[in-house]
Parts: C-alpha cells; sequence; structure tokens
C-alpha cells in the first residue's frame, strides 16, 4: 500500500521515540493494525467505489443500507428494495 | 446523506482518477483504524463504507497531495462519535484475533494474547483510544494526531500517555475485563466520554 508514504516528515516528535521505553506491548498495536490492513480486501470496497465512481449513487447507497442491517436506519431507505444493484458481472455472488 | 457528485466540482480527470485510487488504497487502512475503534469486524466494515460514501460526496475538498489517510481518518472518526451517540456500537471485541498469541515475554508464565490487548484497548474512552491507535499502531506522528483529532499536540501526548499507562498496568495485572463485563465497562466509559465531546461540540478539553 502507497499510503504510508508521506508519515516521514515529523521525525522528532514519533510516537514513542522518546517514551523511556516502549511497553512489551507497543508491537501488537501494530501487529493489531497490521493483520487488519493485510487483509484481503472484500469486493464489496471496490465495488462500492465503482458504483460511486460511475455515478450510479443510488445503489451505492441502497448497497450501504443493504449491509447494515443491523443499525437502526435512518427513514430515507423507503426504495431499498428495488432489486439487486447490476454491478458489473463479479458482485456479490448471490 | 448526500452521495451525489459535488456541484462546482473543478477538478481535471485525473485528479479525480487519482482521488479514486488514492482512496482505495487508503481502504485497508480504514479498515484496521476502524476495528480497533469499534471491534467488531462487521460494524467496523460498515463504518468504513459510510466512509467512503462520505469522502466521496465531500472529494471536491481533499487537496491533491495532501495524505489521503489522513483527511479520511478525520471522516471516519467523525462518523464514529455520530454513530457512538446513536447507540450502534457496543465496544465488542475482534474474535477474529482470540487465539493470536502475541508475545511471550522472558520471565512471565503467562504470554499476552493480542485478543486480550484488544479487549484491554476497548475498555478505554474513546479519546485515549483512538489517540493510541493513531499513534501507537497508525504509527501517526503526535502533530498528525491532533490535526486529525482536532485537538492540541499537548493533548494527544496526554492522552497517548495515559493509554499506555492504562494499557500497561492492565495487561501487567491480568487485570482486563473478561468478556462478559467487558462490553459494559467499555459502553460505560465510552458514554461518558461522549457525554462530554457532545457538550464540547466535538473537542473534549480532558487529555
Amino acid at each position: 500500500m502507497a499510503s504510508n508514504q508521506q508519515h516521514g516528515s515529523g521525525g522528532s516528535s514519533r510516537g514513542g521515540a522518546s517514551d523511556r521505553h516502549p511497553p512489551e506491548w507497543a508491537d501488537g498495536l501494530k501487529q493489531l493494525y497490521d493483520s487488519v490492513v493485510e487483509e484481503d480486501l472484500p469486493d464489496a470496497f471496490r465495488d462500492l467505489l465503482d458504483r460511486l465512481d460511475s455515478g450510479d449513487a443510488a445503489s451505492a447507497s441502497d448497497n450501504d443500507n443493504e449491509t447494515k442491517q443491523k443499525g437502526p436506519n435512518q427513514k430515507g431507505s423507503e426504495q431499498n428494495d428495488r432489486g439487486r444493484p447490476s454491478s458489473d458481472g463479479r458482485g456479490r455472488g448471490t | 446523506m448526500s452521495e451525489e457528485a459535488p456541484p462546482g466540482d473543478t477538478r481535471t480527470a485525473s485528479e479525480k482518477s487519482d482521488f479514486k485510487r488514492e482512496l482505495t488504497d487508503v481502504v485497508p487502512h480504514l479498515r484496521a483504524f476502524a476495528r480497533g475503534l469499534c471491534g467488531r469486524p462487521d460494524v467496523a466494515d460498515d463504518l468504513v463504507q459510510e466512509t467512503m460514501l462520505k469522502a466521496w460526496a465531500a472529494q471536491a475538498r481533499f487537496e491533491p497531495g495532501t495524505s489521503m489517510r489522513a483527511w479520511t481518518f478525520v471522516i471516519l472518526r467523525n462518523a464514529y462519535l455520530t454513530d457512538m451517540r446513536r447507540n450502534r456500537f457496543r465496544g465488542e471485541y475482534d474474535e477474529g484475533v482470540a487465539e493470536r498469541i502475541l508475545t511471550a515475554p522472558a520471565g512471565q508464565e503467562e504470554p499476552i494474547h493480542l485478543s486480550d490487548l484488544h479487549r484491554a484497548l476497548l475498555t478505554l474512552p474513546a479519546e485515549r483510544r483512538e489517540a493510541l491507535l493513531l499513534v501507537g499502531a497508525g504509527g501517526f506522528s503526535y502533530e498528525e494526531a491532533a490535526q486529525i483529532c482536532g485537538c492540541a499536540v499537548g493533548t494527544i501526548k496526554s492522552r497517548v500517555g495515559r493509554a499506555r499507562a492504562a494499557l500497561t498496568e492492565m495487561l501487567a495485572q491480568g487485570n482486563i475485563p473478561r468478556r462478559a463485563t467487558d462490553d459494559d465497562i467499555a459502553h460505560s466509559a465510552i458514554l461518558e466520554e461522549l457525554d462530554m465531546v457532545a457538550a464540547g461540540n466535538g473537542v473534549s478539553s480532558r487529555g
């Protein structure tokens, strides 16, 4: 991932550098974080961006509502069952 | 939420495609930050999708050349705080890491488990937890973390220091709330924190 590149500038106050000594679990925090970063990205995320990019904002937010069944949704999702967003075929198997 | 293309967007096509690429690249980091904040992977991923929609809608405000990760983290944390007020999160932790052993320090019988660390993390007040995540896990400088949280650098340093001290103590003493009580403890800590955040218009002055 290219997104870490910008973070080399702040040198002196990098977290942990000036502390007495990093706690023994400090590396575990990074492990927790990195283990998620390194997971395979579910298709849903790229599909969402592709739909947004193609201007299909309605189906993108439909899908957003779909994936949030567990939360109390805002009112505005009346049209949520107009069928699956017809994404480009590699969609969400069934 | 309005997901429509922003009006008056004067960016070039290449700037727009750069935005999409950078946003795509940063999604794994959003997932990691969200997982640390709210514990459960499915809830965290919902939060990431919400963040992506908001980032997309606001893309004309992104300054090319600045850090996409920092920009989207601001959106994510604001969405998180908003959702917290609606009570969507309950400080549940990621069972997927429950069996992973973090480290077995010399001279200690009990190894520290990643799941212990994660549970301990989730008992911290939200502001300290996010400060520690940004600096200790995400690798942001104190200055960058302060910008993301909209507070002073000294406040971030203080929050990180307190978070570290609390985690060290919990882990050293094995005093980590067990699963059954964890949710309650984490949740009440978070709600207290939120009351203060709400009272202070989103920026608490407590360190």
